[in-house]
């Protein structure tokens, strides 16, 4: 066995480890891009209707 | 005392430009704190003598659970300024963080029900830890749902600050939990009064992720928070000048 397989596998805990790792990355992710996401969608509709008054 | 930086603070405008101007350091702190806690505790902290490797979902479990609940005495507390003072600005900050508190205590008990399978054999029991918890996500749910369901905002930021207030009540039945009750969940791993009860190189990694945390915390707090006040104050002049920069 090498190392990054001992690792991974961590000794036979690898399954519960890595699955909480997993999900706590993707949520602690969609805490920051969906903020990210709904900024930029505001400033883009805010751009928009800015465009249309000065016309 | 110079009471100016409370009327300040209640400014959307001020909070709009300091947060702007904290934020970067705030995201930077949390990918290096981050990083360095996630791979020192998977990677190089020693295995737990008991627990064997399962023991490192430690480093995420005790962050999460940290912030889950300093969130909700900050909703506690931002709903008591919102009360006292009518500070718009504590109803922002309520309104947005309540989500983060529940995706936080969401990470706790998913998290703590896999760290259960291998250490108790269960991934649920109706402990009193765990079940204070669960009462905690609901807390979160409920002023979510309650802030959403009044249209009024004046109304709306009442009934959810009064909710967040009674809640409260559930933090040191959380926290001392372990204490009263004969339950399955270990004791508490931070101590303010006593050496910790683990060696220093598991400790530490653990510092460092719960620093982390709070990091995150806050940057996603602050982008939730500068969003909802642009929406607010969109018929505002520095709005529309804020607006026409990326126009």
């Amino acid at each position: 066995m090498n190392a990054l397989a001992d690792f991974i596998a961590m000794g036979g805990h690898g399954p519960y480890v890595w699955s909480a790792y997993a999900i706590t990355f993707v949520v602690l992710l969609l805490n920051v891009v969906q903020p990210w996401l709904a900024r930029r969608q505001l400033v883009k509709e805010e751009a928009r209707r800015l465009r249309r008054e000065v016309r | 005392m110079n009471w100016t930086f409370f009327y300040k603070l209640g400014s959307p405008k001020w909070f709009y430009d300091i947060s702007g101007r904290w934020l970067p350091w705030f995201a930077v702190a949390t990918v290096l704190l981050l990083a360095v806690g996630v791979v020192w505790g998977l990677a190089f902290a020693p295995e737990d003598y008991q627990q064997g490797n399962s023991f490192r979902i430690i480093y995420i479990h005790v962050p999460a659970a940290f912030v889950a609940q300093s969130c909700y005495v900050m909703l506690a507390v931002a709903g008591t300024i919102g009360l006292v003072w009518r500070m718009k600005l504590a109803d922002v900050a309520l309104q947005c963080a309540a989500p983060i508190g529940a995706w936080m205590t969401f990470i706790a008990l998913v998290t703590g029900a896999i760290w259960g399978k291998p250490t108790w054999g269960t991934y649920w029991v109706w402990d009193a830890r765990l079940t204070s918890m669960l009462i905690l996500l609901f807390l979160y749910f409920g002023i979510i749902a309650l802030g959403q369901a009044i249209s009024n905002r004046d109304t709306a930021a009442k009934a959810t600050a009064v909710l967040a207030i009674v809640g409260v009540i559930n933090i040191p039945i959380i926290k001392y939990s372990v204490d009263w009750w004969n339950t399955l969940h270990q004791p508490a791993t931070f101590k303010v009064t006593a050496k910790p009860a683990m060696p220093m190189e598991m400790w530490l990694p653990l510092l460092l992720t719960v620093l982390g945390f709070y990091a995150l915390f806050t940057v996603s707090l602050l982008m939730r928070m500068r969003l909802e006040v642009l929406r607010r104050e969109q018929r505002t002049r520095w709005v529309r000048e804020e607006m026409e920069k990326h126009a």
